[in-house]
Parts: structure tokens; C-alpha cells; sequence
């Protein structure tokens, strides 16, 4: 029997500026979460048609496939300063840098703090999934203490590869940046809490208050060897300790 | 016509400056002029120097092996550079730190006391211009006034005109002494 | 035109940029070059436009490559150590096909080597110093006018082809003075409008840069695009200068300021009864290789003088073919030729 959409309301749809080409994002992989949320925030802010998005190499590659607005793909690590010299050549574009751990806080450290300390009037998401997903699951600058990686197969150990890097709080310590956050995707209220904190980012620049960093956790289940709900209740439980979530700059 | 000149002494006595003034003056009188700094092989040797071509027709190498003229304003200048110049070349020399003369026949040698000239003058820091002043007269290379135009030109665009006064009684007084 | 002016070589590829309509200069200090990233320090922000010291010179030409994506004039600086690290944007801004001019002030290598005046970098800029198929148009001026000239040249053929120029001089030319009369400014705002470039995609569909494709056989089709436009560059955009070759026996291939050292030698030689000319490339990418040829075929020698150990003899030997002989004579590690030495030189090949 045909279905009379004729007095039904719409109260979930497809982002506006998001296009319909099938993601390239694993099953259980929070990337395509972000992807929506930024394409909502762009929608909210009336902005399409003046955002530029950088993507990066990493599993985020393909980011410039994602949204009808204008994009760039950018070489290693050097995303925050394609954005720079994006936005010092046409100061009215909205630009986002979408980037990944080892992007931003290993192979880009410079690019990345030095964008942060010129105070960049630009929007950085920076997916933290502790693990290099586009290359096999090598170790990632912020890969866990014991986790195992194809390149720390007996488990991260600090002693030999270094710890952690808690690059937010690192960005956190200068004096440039707007709003420095950590958020996560695992369940609807840590969704809710990063839709608000990526559309304070965008908003800030739009106000052309300055350099804003979402650091978004992200699970892997792929290079992680877990299901999709076993990811999620890892971040929940374990990465949430070593990275833990909120505000840690609000000069907006 | 093409005339070379090495201008070579410590760091701090302004060859450099006289020789960008040397440039300077040679372009407003209408000639082709190159200007380096110590570069190559005579840059060994602990002097600071800088090699002035003028010319009349396009300059080809800024660098020069054998120098028309030389402005030497101390002795390891002198002892360096002299050997090289040209036969019926000029050399001006600091009298005032080198005593010596100059050993060879087949050059015109001024020896000039720029310091107490440049003193006279109103600052010990113009010994530069006083040889410059000298050496424009023993070569007559370009007119004096407009060397003088081009260090007052210099020296408004460094914005240092309140030297220029001194520094044009220290190219006369270098002019004067030859 | 403005009156001549006396500027040093690294000022006036600055100035000259400015008057180029250069929006954006992003550059780390390194020596032979530092006049350069002041003068842009001191001018551009006074025009309204872009100066950034980048953190480093990876940054500066990925700023580069973003400001060009943007749809402006763009350009960064360096010497030798510093264009080696910029190699991986420039293979970034020639695949993406961006328009963008970098100037090389070379000085002696390799490793950090020193200061002083060298030409060692003719491999890196004219046989694609980064990875893949790729080229970039290599002008090397003689003189600091000419250097003026042809950073103007540059920004055109940046935009006309739209792919990264190069400025390849050495610090000779950077430091020393020469009158010059620029030409007045290009308003930036009359340059014909990118309509590829990312300025927001409103009433268009998304202008999207990118020098990659995962799909070997579209790939394929983007190098072959690329291969294309390197054979139009090729065709229209050769230079090069030839003095006083119509009558010579020896000719010296020479670019830069060697070529302008060497002048002095033809008119030092051909005073000693040699006849000797000239032949300098302007464009070392795309080398005037058929020119040459046609040189090689009515002299007996051409000698090549570089200061390197014999980069640009390569493509010397390329395009003579054996029709003459082809020695080399070089300097290295900064140690700057000089006419006596170059002549001595040419007296081995004379009669």
C-alpha cells in the first residue's frame, strides 16, 4: 500500500551543505558523525557559500567529498597552514582545517602550534583515534599507553616510544587561542555537547574572534580489532581517562 | 671608459657606505654602476670590503680581478690589494694608519691623513668620505657635487640628514687635500 | 617607469613582486636572502597586504600553496637548505596546478654548506626537486634589473599556466646593487578573475584543489594534462640571450651571474684576437635546447661555466649531441669565478 507523505512532518533530514556521496568512513568510525555535526553547524550559521574546508591525509582524505563548499587537499601535517594562507589571502572565508592525530600533532607539530600562536582566525577539528587508520593502525602520536599498534605490536611502552601527547593542553598553554576543547561522540549527550562546542568554534571565527581547536575523540573499531560497540564503550571507559573531555580555553 | 675600485678597510670605517655613495653618484651622472659587497676570492683576509664598477656602457662582471683603482684605508688593505691594480691605476691610502709607501712605480699613489681631517671636519667617523673626496679628485670619475648629492640623497633616504653638512665638508676636505 | 634607482638584487625581486601584484609573501629568514623577507616586512603590511614570518619554510610554502588556492598572487623566498625543505609544496602546488612564484637565492651546498654565491641547485630546480612527474618554469636573471624583469614575468606565467615559477639566482645577485627603473604597480584588483579558485562557492557548484587521485588511470589523465601544458611552455616561453656568437669559434654556455662574468671574458678575449661569444639561458626550465643546437653547429667548442661541478652541463651535452666539443670549467662551495680565471679557461680551446 503507497504511503501518504502528504501530512507527515520532517524532523530529521540530510545537512543542506552535505553532500550525498557515500562516505569512505569504516562502520562504527565517528568520523561520519563529525562530518554531519560540521555540515549542520555550516547549515545554522548560513555560511556554505563562503567556507573553505582543508582536508588532510589521513583517513579524512576524501573530507573535501563531503560538503558543498569549496575545498583543498593539503600535504602531510600542513593543513593549518594551507588554512593560514586561505584566510590571510580572503579574510571573509569561513575555513575549517580537519585534521587527524597524526596530522596534526605529529608530522604538522610546527604548522599546527604556530597557526594556534598567530592566533589564526580558523576553525581546527583535530579527530583523535590514537591510531594511524589510513596507513594499517600504526602508532599515533596519541596512542595509549600499552595499546597495541602494527608498529607497537607488544603495546605502546612509554619508556621506549614516548607517552601520549595531550596536544589541546599543549595548545591550551598559549596565549593566542579562543577556545581550546575536547569532546567525544560515544552516546547523544557527548553528541549534543559537540555540536554545541563545533558551532562556538565556527561562530567565534565568523565573530572573527580568533583561533578555535575541537579536539573530537574517535574510535577505530578497524584498527582497534573491535566491534563498533565494543569502540565506543572503549572511549567511554579508557581513552576518556587519558584525554579527558571539556573546555580547557573560553576567551570568546 | 670603465673604472674598477676595490674600497677596503676594518669593518667599522665605513667602506661600504662609501662605496654605495660612489655608486649612487656615478648613476646620477648618468654612467652604468655595480656595487658588491665582499664576495669571492678577496673576501679572505679580515678586511671588509666592496668592489664599485662605473662605466660607460653596461657593466659585465660586478667582480674584478684586476681593479682600475683602490681605496685603501689600512695596511693589510694595502698589502692585499695592491699588487692587483692596474698599471696607470690610483691608489688612495690612509696615512693616518699605514706607514709605508706604496711599493709600486706604475700606479698614482695619494696618501692622505684622514683622520685629523676627518675631525676637522666635525666627526673622526668621516674618514670615509674624506678619501672618497680625495679619490674623486685624483680620478676625476665623476663631479664632486655630485657625489656630495649623492650622500645627501643617501642619506635623507637612511633619514640622517643632520650628518649631511659634516660629511659634505669631509669630501671637500679629501678633495682639497690632493 | 620610475627613475633608475641603485637597489640590491634581494630588494628588488621584492619590490618588483609588489609592483607584480604579490598579495601574500610567507617566508623564513635564511642568509643570502634576508633583504628580501625585510623589505616585504616593511612594505606589504603598509599596502594592506599579507607578510607572515612562517615557522618554517614548510610552512611557508604550504601557506603558499593556500593563499594561491585563494585565488592570489602569491610568493615565498629562500636559499639552497631552505627550497630543499620547500620541495614536497612545490610538487603539492605543481600538481594541483597553482600558481605561485618562489625565489631561490642559491649559495654554496651541499648540506648546510655556506653563504656565499653558488649555482648548485640546477638539478633540484630544473629536474623536479620534489616527487613525480612534474616541472616548474625556472628563470634565472644576470643582472639585478633583469631580476626585476623577470619576477614580473614570473607572477604572468604562474597565472598563464598556472604552476609554481621559480627565481633561480645565486647571492651574488641578491647582495650587490645595480640602478634600476621598475615599472609601475599592476593594480592587483585588474588581473583577470580565477574562476577556479576557492573564494566561496556561491550561485556555483564547489571549486575543489586537488593533486590527487587514488584511481591510477585518472591519475594517468591528470599527469597527461600536466604533460601537456609542460609542452606548451616548452613551445611559447623559451628565453635565452646570445652575445656575439655569429662569428665566434668558442662560445661559453653560461647562466646567471656567471653569464654576466662571462661577458666581460668575450670582451677581454675577442681583444686578445679570440673569438668568442656567448650563450646564456633565461629559462633553464625549459631549456633552449633546439638554440643551442643550432649554435653547436657553427662553433668548435662551447664551454660551460657554472658554479657547480657541472649541473647545466648536462643539458649543454643534451643539446649539442657531439656537434662540438663541450668542456666544462666550475667553481663550487662559494667561491665565485672571476673573469681572468674564466679566460685562462677559454685560452686552452683558442686556436
Amino acid at each position: 500500500m503507497p504511503v501518504n507523505t502528504e501530512n507527515m512532518i520532517k524532523v530529521f533530514g540530510r545537512p543542506k551543505s552535505m553532500t550525498d556521496v557515500r562516505s569512505t568512513y569504516c562502520p562504527g568510525c565517528h568520523h561520519g558523525i563529525l562530518t554531519r555535526i560540521i555540515a549542520q553547524t555550516i547549515d545554522e550559521l548560513g555560511i556554505a557559500d563562503r567556507t573553505v574546508t582543508i582536508a588532510p591525509v589521513g583517513c579524512a582524505v576524501f573530507a573535501y567529498l563531503w560538503y558543498k563548499c569549496d575545498a583543498v587537499q593539503a600535504s602531510h601535517g600542513r593543513a593549518s597552514a594551507v588554512a593560514t594562507g586561505i584566510k590571510r589571502a580572503n579574510p571573509k572565508l569561513i575555513v575549517l582545517s580537519y585534521q587527524g592525530d597524526g596530522d596534526f600533532a605529529s608530522i604538522g607539530t610546527a604548522e599546527s602550534i604556530h597557526a594556534a600562536n598567530r592566533g589564526e582566525n580558523i576553525t581546527v577539528i583535530f579527530v583523535n583515534n590514537q591510531v594511524y587508520g589510513m596507513t594499517g593502525g600504526e602508532m599515533a602520536p596519541t596512542t595509549l599507553i600499552g595499546q597495541r599498534t602494527t608498529t607497537t605490536p607488544a603495546g605502546r611502552d612509554p619508556g621506549y616510544f614516548g607517552y601520549p601527547i595531550r596536544f589541546s593542553e599543549l595548545i591550551a598553554t598559549l596565549d593566542a587561542p579562543v577556545y581550546v576543547t575536547r569532546q567525544a561522540l560515544y552516546d547523544t549527550r557527548r553528541i549534543m555537547d559537540a555540536e554545541k562546542a563545533i558551532k562556538k568554534a565556527f561562530t567565534y571565527q565568523v565573530e572573527g574572534k580568533g583561533y578555535s581547536l575541537v579536539e573530537v575523540l574517535s574510535t577505530c573499531p578497524t584498527n582497534w580489532h573491535m566491534s563498533p560497540v565494543d569502540a565506543n564503550r572503549h572511549v567511554t571507559e579508557v581513552v576518556t581517562k587519558a584525554f579527558p573531555l571539556g573546555d580547557m580555553v573560553d576567551r570568546g | 671608459m670603465e673604472r674598477s675600485v676595490i674600497i677596503a678597510g676594518f669593518g667599522g670605517q665605513g667602506v661600504i657606505l662609501a662605496g654605495k655613495i660612489l655608486a649612487q653618484a656615478g648613476m646620477e651622472h648618468g654612467l652604468e654602476v655595480t656595487w658588491l659587497p665582499s664576495y669571492g676570492p678577496e673576501m679572505r683576509g679580515g678586511t671588509a670590503n666592496c668592489t664599485v664598477v662605473l662605466s660607460d656602457a653596461p657593466v659585465g662582471s660586478p667582480i674584478v680581478d684586476a681593479p682600475t683603482d683602490l681605496i685603501a684605508m689600512n695596511l693589510p688593505s694595502l698589502d692585499k690589494f695592491e699588487p692587483i691594480v692596474l698599471p696607470d691605476g690610483t691608489i688612495v691610502a690612509n696615512k693616518s694608519l699605514i706607514d709605508r709607501p706604496v711599493q709600486r712605480s706604475d700606479v698614482h699613489a695619494h696618501f692622505v691623513d684622514v683622520h685629523p681631517l676627518a675631525e676637522q671636519a666635525g666627526s673622526a667617523r668621516a674618514i670615509n668620505m674624506v678619501a672618497l673626496g680625495a679619490y674623486v679628485k685624483a680620478t676625476g670619475i665623476v663631479p664632486i657635487d655630485v657625489v656630495k648629492r649623492a650622500m645627501a640623497d643617501m642619506l635623507t633616504a637612511g633619514g640622517k640628514e643632520k650628518f649631511i653638512a659634516m660629511n659634505e665638508k669631509a669630501l671637500d676636505a679629501g678633495y682639497n687635500a690632493i | 617607469m620610475e627613475e633608475r634607482k641603485l637597489m640590491r638584487g634581494n630588494e628588488v625581486i621584492a619590490e618588483a613582486a609588489i609592483r607584480a601584484g604579490c598579495q601574500c609573501y610567507f617566508a623564513y629568514p635564511i642568509t643570502p636572502q634576508a633583504e628580501l623577507l625585510e623589505h616585504m616586512a616593511k612594505n606589504m603590511p603598509r599596502l594592506g597586504r599579507t607578510f607572515v614570518q612562517a615557522e618554517s619554510e614548510l610552512g611557508a610554502i604550504n601557506m603558499v600553496y593556500g593563499a594561491a588556492a585563494a585565488g592570489v598572487r602569491a610568493m615565498t623566498s629562500s636559499s639552497s637548505p631552505g627550497i630543499s625543505l620547500k620541495q614536497e609544496g612545490i610538487s603539492y602546488i605543481a600538481g594541483a596546478n597553482l600558481p605561485a612564484v618562489i625565489v631561490n637565492m642559491m649559495r654554496g651546498g651541499p648540506g648546510l654548506g655556506d653563504i656565499a654565491p653558488a649555482q648548485g641547485d640546477y638539478f633540484q630546480a630544473t629536474k623536479g626537486g620534489g616527487h613525480g612527474d612534474y616541472h616548474m618554469i625556472v628563470l634565472a636573471p644576470s643582472t639585478v634589473p633583469e631580476a626585476g624583469e623577470l619576477t614580473m614575468l614570473a607572477f604572468d606565467l604562474a597565472d598563464k599556466y598556472r604552476t609554481p615559477v621559480m627565481i633561480l639566482a645565486d647571492g651574488m645577485l641578491g647582495q650587490m646593487m645595480e640602478p634600476v627603473a621598475l615599472p609601475d604597480p599592476i593594480d592587483p584588483a585588474s588581473l583577470p578573475k580565477k574562476e577556479w579558485a576557492l573564494t566561496g562557492a556561491k550561485g556555483r557548484d564547489p571549486n575543489i584543489i586537488l593533486s590527487f587521485d587514488l584511481d591510477p588511470e585518472v591519475l594517468k589523465r591528470m599527469n597527461l594534462e600536466l604533460q601537456r601544458k609542460y609542452h606548451d611552455i616548452e613551445q611559447n616561453e623559451l628565453r635565452y640571450e646570445e652575445y656575439q656568437t655569429d662569428d665566434a669559434d668558442i662560445v661559453i654556455a653560461a647562466y646567471g651571474t656567471v653569464a654576466r662574468i662571462a661577458k666581460t671574458v668575450v670582451r677581454m678575449a675577442r681583444a686578445d684576437g679570440i673569438k668568442l661569444g656567448l650563450f646564456r639561458p633565461i629559462t633553464l626550465w625549459p631549456f633552449p635546447y633546439d638554440k643551442l643546437r643550432t649554435v653547436a653547429d657553427r662553433v668548435d667548442t662551447i664551454l660551460t661555466v657554472e658554479m657547480s661541478a657541472g649541473q647545466m652541463w648536462e643539458d649543454v651535452r643534451l643539446a649539442v649531441a657531439e656537434r662540438a666539443h663541450t668542456p666544462f670549467y666550475g667553481e663550487m662551495g662559494g667561491v665565485v669565478t672571476t673573469p681572468n680565471k674564466i679566460l685562462s679557461e677559454v685560452k686552452k680551446y683558442a686556436g
